[in-house]
């Protein structure tokens, strides 16, 4: 085995180390997103119904996307977890509030009216189509 | 023990996306979209209802919830009112989450400075 073969197979290593540990980093950091959404729910339960309550909780983590993608912050954040950030529904509203922003200098209508949708206009689609579809057929098979 | 199942479950989709990620060439707009028709999918199996029973906020924090409320609204809807429901109630659940979202980037873009 020659030294190029012996740096192709530990180069290789390392990809695959560096892809596992931003699987965890991400699972970690979804996981305590979770945990602390649960944490914020069962606190609001107190004041609010059971339904109320959920709804808060997801608007809260909405509300904290949307103001740490303004301060630059959420971008930093999600290079380092990566999944854990975009998939959980904090991804949706920095899509939508980062797209806004970046298209600021284009003006109001044209800039932020039509292009906050640039990224998060695909999950609102494909969310709406797949939900009709679904739910029709759904809904004959239930009628049958 | 919702805590515990809550974790995992949130986790174990942002490691599933992750490992969608890093491996094909999906970006992050074809994982959410993916994810957002599975999630319609599981709701239709009648399987999302009972996620969110034991993992609780767990199960309503990732994107797939988006898919599940738009349909389960929209079948409850449609259990209601006949066929119709299925467009009258399509947003039910989920009005709350997008408007505020949009609300919410609106007031980002006006006030803050984009970062490059």
């Amino acid at each position: 085995m020659n030294q190029k073969e012996l740096h192709e197979i530990s180069s290789r290593h390392q990809v695959n180390d560096h892809k596992a540990r931003k699987a965890l980093i991400a699972f970690i950091s979804a996981g305590m997103l979770a945990v602390s959404g649960q944490l914020l729910n069962d606190w609001l339960m107190i004041y609010f119904s059971k339904e109320n309550a959920g709804i808060l909780t997801i608007l809260f983590f909405i509300f904290i996307a949307a103001i740490l993608t303004g301060m630059g912050i959420y971008d930093k954040l999600a290079k380092y977890a990566g999944a854990g950030l975009f998939i959980p529904i904090t991804g949706f509203s920095n899509a939508l509030s980062s797209s806004a922003l970046e298209c600021k200098r284009e003006g109001l209508i044209y800039g932020i009216g039509s292009n906050m949708f640039k990224l998060a206009g695909s999950v609102i689609t494909y969310g709406i189509v797949s939900a009709i579809i679904f739910s029709l057929i759904t809904y004959w098979v239930r009628m049958l | 023990m919702t805590y515990l199942y809550g974790f995992l479950f949130c986790g174990g989709c942002a490691l599933a996306g992750q490992m969608i990620y890093d491996n094909t060439k999906l970006t992050p707009g074809h994982i959410t979209s993916l994810f957002v028709v599975i999630g319609s999918l599981l709701e239709c199996l009648n399987v999302y209802d009972f996620l969110i029973r034991i993992c609780g906020i767990g199960a309503t924090l990732p994107i797939l919830s988006f898919g599940h409320s738009l349909t389960h609204a929209s079948l409850s809807a449609a259990q209601n009112e006949g066929w119709i429901g299925i467009l009258t109630g399509l947003f039910d659940k989920t009005a709350s989450g997008i408007s505020f979202a949009i609300f919410m980037a609106f007031w980002v873009a006006i006030f803050f400075k984009a970062h490059d």
